[in-house]
């Protein structure tokens, strides 16, 4: 059985060498190439889960030892692939929603005449990302790591021809880069420390590195989760990243690739674990990103920049649940799961909106849609009802959990962070109801384009269609089939670890805190744009809007700090090269140069000049010698 | 000048030849380098030479002091003073320095070394004297020539290959090798007339009456002297010698000693000088 | 007398040797100076061998005489065929690295 798993990552490995180096001859088939073999590889991980479901929970890890990579005496790194229920977990994700969206691509990109490169991007994405879940060591998970973000940057700038879409490629790339320097640097600090980064003998060794080294490694494994996850403050990357096709923005950037950060957070859990203080400072950055993304989406008129900022918001979830330690590893991750589903299904529902909309991604230029697609409207309220969290559906099973651990913290920070934890699931509820709202009800909004074209908005094809269904059907039913009996708890508890925490307040109690928060956001956001019609021109609006549509000034932040800070420190380097380095590059040729001025001087072709030298030369020898006789 | 008198210290007598004769050797060395005609130089060089061969004999190095009089002094003064004929034996040199610093700078490293030779003279231990006696017991040709042909075989045998490859390489480098033929006399006289330049004989040298040797240029009707008169190799040399101021000169002295005899002295006595001349 | 003398007197022959070469532009003189300086040389060897009773320091010298006598033979010849060149015996004169 062992022998599947790298079966998992070759079949879409195959795919992307296929398409990319196939030529124009596979434009035909090309996608449907990719479709399959990435549909092969969900086989192949139904085949190995069912497999794990037979064993017993501690028989469940099963490792396949493919080649040594790197052997060099004392740095020994093997291209090693371990299957647990963790990465189990990711490979079904990963494969299934993947599977559905290379089946979605096939409807949305059919007008593309690149469409063949498309499926061999997404392909080498998901061998990329599988191998990110499945390495058995660090460096392997690097290399899978920046896999996924080469085909997220090729994806993204997918369409090059858009200058946005070409910048917001580079942006993504920038951005990451810093967060892989984290990762980077946290293997290196792993390899020094433990002299070793597999994942077994660094997570049992653990106990014999001090905290504060700990707190290194943690940090910077942080440091990579956030740009990877797009968490403050690497967050500014993800919503420019929606210029790229939307079943990217559904595969890549909300269902699996921007949750890599998470994963590592869990699959580090162990180092985590011995050190409080970077735990309290993941739990900082989740609870921060998971209000900033969320007021972000609150202000965006562009359906998938909102989206965007609910992505940001639900990792925040996510991220924060990861960092309170074994009470959030589970929740995390099963968060993870449906949201994986519902985000997927809503990206889906808007990339299936905008194919009927000549592309027009703006809300305010919608409105009533309700009536022209119906199958796209009730798979997108399914997803809008599982994400805010409506009673019985995945979301509020998950972000349920999530709310109740972070009070289960307990303390000061236990308050703060729940309480946060419910702010936020109060603006979700408002944000999506607004999409909800601008999206499908109302009057019909749209207009003419420049070209006078008026749109004609059409259900989408079958091939876009089931895909949305399935995932609806995951969205609507996903967490109670997890939850109910702790199906999901059990599965992954010999992997993360589980406790309970001690709660301060009941689980009823704050069940009932967030209903009352979703509905107050629902309230309010049919206030403002169910009651009345909403302006086809944004409103001017408050100083906090104005901001939020600025994404919160994030750029306006790196650009002030960052990019003049480093226009300064050029500056002041290039200042200094041309004084300190030139002048004394300069001032040494300068000195060169006037010293053979003076010394071709004693060149003159006449004889007895140099016969002078000559007999000067040996006196100084002479002298010399008669100097040591006499010392 | 006893082998036994040799071995241990030097007799008065031969520190009485060595004061005299090392003065002398002395003073030939400093004429040398400062006489103005190489030719000078070279005699003076050669009285050095012999004054060492003396030297040799006093210290007991008889074959020495004999080659050195034959070979060096007899041979190699007498193929300097060959070079210096061929060169021009009336030439003097200018001592005015040319390039600048030169003469300082030479004088300087001179004495320096000089200095730093006799401190290291000073300086070395040289007690022991053994002699040359008992090395010359059975006589110095014989001594020498044992050791030429025994343990310096080698050298001496290089030093005849050094000599046979100067004499080859003296012949490479005097010979000139003709790239045509030489003209005959006839084709030489056949190409000044068709240039139509002196087609007769060239003049000859000499002032009649008064110089008569060949390196006197002949007078023009104006009284310049004219080149074409004297060889060609004293016109390179520069030994051509100027004589037609003389005779005006020799007019203008006698007219002055007559006009004071006479007691007219308001001529200025001048000398008659020809321009070119004076701007030399 | 200190038969220590001679080589003060050879020292002394060689310095002036060896200034003249560099003072004199004449060329034959400027040989001359080396031969001087080279006889000085031989005047050493000789005490030389005087002081260790042996001799090697003559044989040197003779050899010395013979060298001498070889590099007289091609430096005249030099001299001469520059001299027909250049028209002169002055070292100075050939001061480029041409004709």
């Amino acid at each position: 059985m062992e022998n599947l798993i790298a079966l998992l990552i070759a079949a879409p490995l195959l795919g992307a060498a296929v398409l990319l180096v196939g030529g124009r001859r596979l434009d035909a088939v090309g996608h449907w190439i990719g479709t399959a073999l990435a549909a092969a590889s969900f086989v192949i991980g139904l085949v190995l889960f069912a497999d794990l479901l037979g064993r017993s929970a501690d028989q469940r890890t099963l490792t396949q030892h493919l080649f040594s990579w790197i052997p060099v005496a004392g740095f020994q790194a093997d291209a090693t692939f371990r299957l647990d229920q963790l990465s189990m977990t990711f490979v079904l994700l990963i494969t299934g929603v993947g599977s559905l969206i290379h089946l979605y691509s096939v409807g949305y990109m059919e007008h593309d005449e690149r469409r063949r490169r498309f499926f061999g991007y997404l392909n080498l994405f998901l061998a990329a990302m599988l191998l990110l879940v499945l390495a058995d060591n660090y460096l392997l998970l690097y290399f899978g790591w920046e896999g996924v973000g080469l085909a997220s940057y090729l994806l993204i700038g997918f369409w090059q021809h858009k200058p946005a879409a070409a910048t917001a490629a580079k942006k993504a790339f920038l951005v990451n880069r810093v967060g892989d320097m984290g990762l980077a640097i946290a293997v290196m600090l792993m390899f020094a420390t433990f002299g070793t980064f597999a994942f077994g003998p660094v997570f049992s060794h653990v106990g014999d590195a001090s905290e504060g080294r700990l707190t290194a490694i943690a940090l910077m494994l942080l440091l990579a989760a956030c740009g990877k996850s797009a968490q403050v403050p690497l967050q500014s990357w993800l919503g420019d990243a929606m210029e790229g096709p939307t079943p990217v923005s559904a595969l890549i950037h909300a269902a699996t690739m921007v949750t890599a950060g998470v994963y590592l957070i869990v699959r580090s859990a162990a180092v985590f674990n011995g050190a409080p203080g970077a735990q309290l400072v993941v739990t900082v950055v989740g609870a921060v990103t998971l209000l900033f993304g969320a007021i972000v989406g609150c202000a965006k008129d562009d359906i998938k920049k909102a989206l965007a900022g609910s992505t940001m918001s639900q990792i925040g979830y996510m991220v924060l649940a990861a960092g309170l330690g074994p009470i959030g590893y589970v929740f995390a991750i099963m968060h993870l799961v449906t949201h994986g589903f519902f985000k997927a299904g809503l990206f889906l529902g808007a990339g299936s909106v905008m194919h009927g909309m000549n592309d027009e991604v703006d809300m305010r230029k919608y409105g009533g849609l309700r009536k022209y697609m119906p199958v796209t409207f009730i798979t997108f309220g399914l997803g809008y009802l599982a994400i805010i969290g409506f009673p019985g559906l995945s979301g509020f099973f998950s972000k349920d959990r999530i709310i109740e651990a972070a009070f289960a913290k307990g303390g000061t920070e236990g308050w703060i962070l729940g309480g946060a934890a419910l702010l936020g699931a109060a603006i979700t509820a408002f944000y999506m109801t607004r999409v909800m709202l601008m999206t499908f009800f109302g009057e019909k909004r749209w207009q003419p384009d420049e070209n006078g074209t008026e749109p004609h908005p059409h259900e989408s094809p079958g091939v876009m269609t089931i895909p949305m269904i399935v995932l609806a059907v995951g969205s609507v039913f996903g967490g109670a089939f997890f939850s109910i009996g702790d199906r999901f708890l059990h599965w992954l508890e010999p992997v993360t670890g589980h406790s309970e925490g001690n709660s301060p307040l009941s689980a009823w109690t704050v069940t009932a805190a967030t209903m009352v928060c979703l509905v107050i956001g629902v309230a309010a956001a049919w206030a403002q744009y169910g009651r009345k019609p909403v302006p086809v021109v944004a409103p001017r609006g408050s100083l906090l809007t104005r901001a939020a549509r600025r994404d919160l000034l994030q750029d306006d932040f790196n650009h002030v700090v960052l990019v003049r800070g480093g226009e300064h420190l050029t500056r002041s380097l290039v200042y200094l090269d041309h004084t300190l380095v030139d002048g004394v590059v300069n001032g040494t040729a300068a000195s060169v140069g006037g010293l053979s001025g003076r010394m071709r001087r004693l060149q003159n072709g006449f004889a007895r000049s140099y016969a002078v030298s000559m007999f000067g030369g040996a006196a100084l020898l002479v002298a010399a010698t008669l100097l040591m006789r006499a010392v | 000048m006893s082998a036994q008198l040799a071995a241990y210290s030097t007799s008065t007598g031969e520190a009485f030849q060595f004061w005299v004769l090392g003065t002398v050797a002395v003073i030939g060395a400093l004429c040398t380098v400062f006489m103005k005609r190489a030719v000078h130089s070279a005699l003076c060089l050669a009285a050095t030479m012999i004054v060492l061969a003396v030297f040799y004999l006093a210290n007991g190095a008889y074959f020495l002091g004999i080659v050195q009089i034959v070979v060096y002094t007899g041979a190699i003064m007498m193929l300097f003073l060959f070079v210096v004929m061929l060169v021009g034996v009336t030439a003097a040199d200018s001592l005015k320095e040319t390039i600048k610093g030169q003469r300082w700078l030479a004088l300087l490293c001179g004495l320096g070394f000089g200095v730093l030779l006799f401190a290291g003279i000073a300086h070395a231990s040289l007690k022991d004297f053994n002699g040359i006696g008992r090395a010359n017991a059975n006589g110095n040709v014989e001594g020498l020539a044992s050791l030429i042909f025994t343990r310096y075989v080698f050298a001496f045998e290089l030093t005849g290959a050094l000599l046979i490859t100067a004499a080859v390489g003296a012949m490479v480098l005097t010979h000139r090798q003709r790239t045509e033929r030489a003209r005959t006399q006839r084709e030489l006289s056949e190409q000044r007339v068709r240039e139509g330049t002196h087609v007769p004989p060239l003049p000859a040298p000499g002032v009649y009456a008064r110089h008569n040797a060949v390196d006197v240029a002949g007078l023009l009707p104006d009284g310049t002297p004219s080149e074409l008169t004297v060889s060609k190799t004293l016109r390179e040399r520069g030994q051509v010698r100027d004589v037609s101021a003389e005779a005006l000169n020799d007019l203008k002295a006698l007219e002055q000693r007559a006009e004071e005899r006479l007691e007219r002295t308001e001529i200025e006595p001048t000398a008659f000088k020809r321009p070119e001349e004076a701007s030399k | 007398m200190n038969p220590v003398n001679y080589l003060y007197l050879a020292a002394l022959l060689f310095t002036i040797g060896a200034t003249g070469v560099l003072i004199r532009r004449n060329a034959i003189v400027v040989f001359m100076c080396i031969e001087l300086m080279l006889n000085a040389c031989n005047l050493a060897l000789v005490a030389f061998s005087r002081m260790h009773g042996n001799l090697d320091g003559q044989i040197i010298a003779f050899f010395t005489m013979v060298v001498a006598a070889a590099e007289v033979v091609v430096g005249l010849a030099i001299i001469v065929s520059l001299f027909r060149s250049r028209h002169s015996a002055s070292v100075d004169d050939a001061s480029l690295m041409k004709l």
